[in-house]
């Protein structure tokens, strides 16, 4: 039964962060290669509160989320005002990804690589299902406000979208930040709940996955994302009998979506209407 | 300001791409309430222009005023919030978002709400969705487009798609709207149905109209004054009558006519 339940507590970890990236890959339009250093930001933020200094968990957390979307404006704003293409920002953004890890590596209050063990484990069930559940409502009402449309104005076509009154600038690094602070609050509940973190569970192979669950859900969706995520979070530890091999079915899983479902599980809809901005 | 001054003005305007001038000192005006056309031949400038007065990129010398304001190397996004919208020469919609959606994007762009209430779903920015919503509707039903609320842009058919870009232009608000070929594909009696709709939405919104167009029957019916770009610079102005007759709109269009006469007399 724990075993299961902890399958479930990290697979919601995960679709947190997978939301965030949702929000700016699925719905901005913009590749990310690098948001698993911002789940490290608000991982060793919020355990450097509880474990230093003693801070309550419910208000390490926030800051955790909080210093993710702050260190996002570090990389955002300069390349983001450049204009960057998609694919040169997923490249800039995965320097600054390993960059930060190599810094989580050589500070001393990190630890180093050796990380951080004997953080408080705060991170419930209850806790995790509060902030995933108020990650999706936000989440929903973001899209639905003037600065969601503004976004996937962007993603459609920028040049239609600034005739139609959206700030290219300010609008893309509004997304960042936004997934970034999702990232961060994932990061946060992921350090209390595996009680240990170390800079090298926050790297280009973590960053890779996250994309491939937005990728593989489908772009321009919220429930696809979040399904993709759990599958690829469940089905390895489904497949554990396979020893191994579970890692090929993972891999498998993916070149099948991609091949068959090349829009995701769920294309640019959704799972309910419920989504949809009523109209 | 005074009532007679123009809406816009274009003063000296020139661009150059790389050593290439594609808009040489070009200086023309739209008067408050005209419908105003802009033809040329292929290349000579005109998608230019709408570009440089809408901000798409910076204009290399000269200025732009519009109600009597500096404008040129503004943002897009701030020049239509100043008043100006536009269509696009290839239809350029949100494709995988729905027509009403389509509108209501420049709507949400206008509407004042507060970041935090937005995302909490408070009831005031509830509110200000169901308005907007409402708004965007009539927009839509404005031009004929309501039954289609529901479909994504992208496949609606082509006449409708502009028409909708036209909505979604609308939608910003504007006292200048630039029409970029509106008639781009339409046959002939889409055509007659466009140059009413144009004179429909100019009386509706209280609009000034530019429009680059290739249809001249179009042009010719709807439009006064028309100005006539050659090589990226000003070659002509005037009604549609005087157009017609300058001989060098017509050694533009169809090459040097007196040669020819010439040579088919000798």
């Amino acid at each position: 039964m724990d075993y299961i339940l902890s399958i479930v507590i990290l697979g919601c970890i995960n679709m947190v962060a997978v939301l965030g990236l949702a929000i700016f890959t699925g719905f901005t339009g913009l590749f990310s290669l690098g948001h698993a250093a911002f789940v490290g930001v608000g991982a060793y933020t919020s355990s450097i509160l509880t474990y230093y200094y003693f801070v309550p968990f419910y208000l390490a957390l926030p800051a955790g989320a909080a210093a993710a979307g702050l260190v996002s404006l570090i990389i955002g704003i300069p390349t983001l005002r450049a204009k960057l293409r998609s694919d040169y920002f997923a490249i800039a953004i995965l320097g600054f990804g390993e960059a930060l890890r190599v810094l989580l590596e050589n500070l001393e209050i990190t630890n180093g690589a050796r990380g951080l063990p004997g953080i408080d484990g705060f991170t419930t069930l209850p806790i995790v299902l509060i902030c995933l559940a108020g990650g999706v409502f936000v989440a929903r009402n973001f899209l639905k406000s003037r600065w969601g449309a503004a976004c996937i104005a962007i993603r459609e076509d920028p040049v239609a979208a600034e005739m139609a009154g959206v700030r290219l600038f300010r609008t893309r690094l509004l997304s960042l930040a936004v997934s970034a602070v999702y990232c961060g609050l994932s990061g946060g509940l992921l350090a209390h709940y595996l009680s240990f973190i170390q800079p090298v569970m926050f790297t280009l192979v973590q960053s890779t996955q996250l994309l491939a669950a937005v990728i593989a859900g489908g772009m321009g969706s919220i429930s696809g994302p979040l399904i993709a995520s759990f599958v690829f979070i469940g089905l390895p530890e489904a497949l554990r009998v396979a020893q191994m091999w579970r890692l090929v079915a993972y891999g498998l899983l993916l070149v099948l979506i991609m091949v068959y479902r090349p829009q995701g599980l769920m294309g640019y809809s959704e799972i309910s209407r419920f989504w949809r901005s009523r109209s | 300001m005074t009532a007679a001054a123009p809406l816009l003005q274009v003063r000296g305007l020139s661009k150059t791409f790389g050593g290439i001038g594609a808009v040489n000192d070009f200086s023309f005006e739209v008067k408050e309430g005209s419908i105003t056309g802009i033809i040329g031949p292929n290349g000579a400038g005109k998608t230019t222009v709408f570009n440089l007065v809408t901000g798409v990129y910076p204009p290399s010398g000269g200025e732009i005023l519009f109600g009597g304001e500096e404008i040129e190397g503004l943002r897009p996004d701030v020049i239509v919030r100043k008043g100006i919208a536009r269509t696009f020469q290839n239809i350029r919609l949100f494709n995988r978002r729905t027509c009403l959606e389509n509108v209501l994007t420049p709507l949400l762009q206008r509407g004042k709400c507060s970041f935090w209430g937005a995302l909490l779903g408070m009831p005031g920015a509830r509110r200000m969705e169901r308005e907007l919503h409402e708004k965007a509707m009539e927009l839509l039903e404005s031009l004929g487009l309501a039954k289609y609320a529901p479909w994504q842009a992208g496949n609606l058919p082509y006449g409708l798609q502009r028409k909708l870009e036209i909505a979604r232009a609308l939608a910003a608000e504007p006292r200048l709207l630039l029409l970029d070929e509106p008639a781009a594909g339409m046959n002939p009696e889409e055509t007659r149905g466009l140059a009413e709709l144009v004179g429909e939405i100019r009386e509706k919104f209280s609009l000034t109209i530019l429009l680059i167009e290739h249809h001249m029957d179009l042009v010719m019916n709807i439009c006064s004054p028309i100005v006539v770009m050659n090589f990226g610079a000003l070659l002509a102005t005037g009604t549609p009558g005087e157009i017609r007759a300058n001989p060098d709109v017509v050694a533009a269009y169809l090459g040097k006519g007196k040669k020819r006469n010439e040579r088919t007399a000798g």
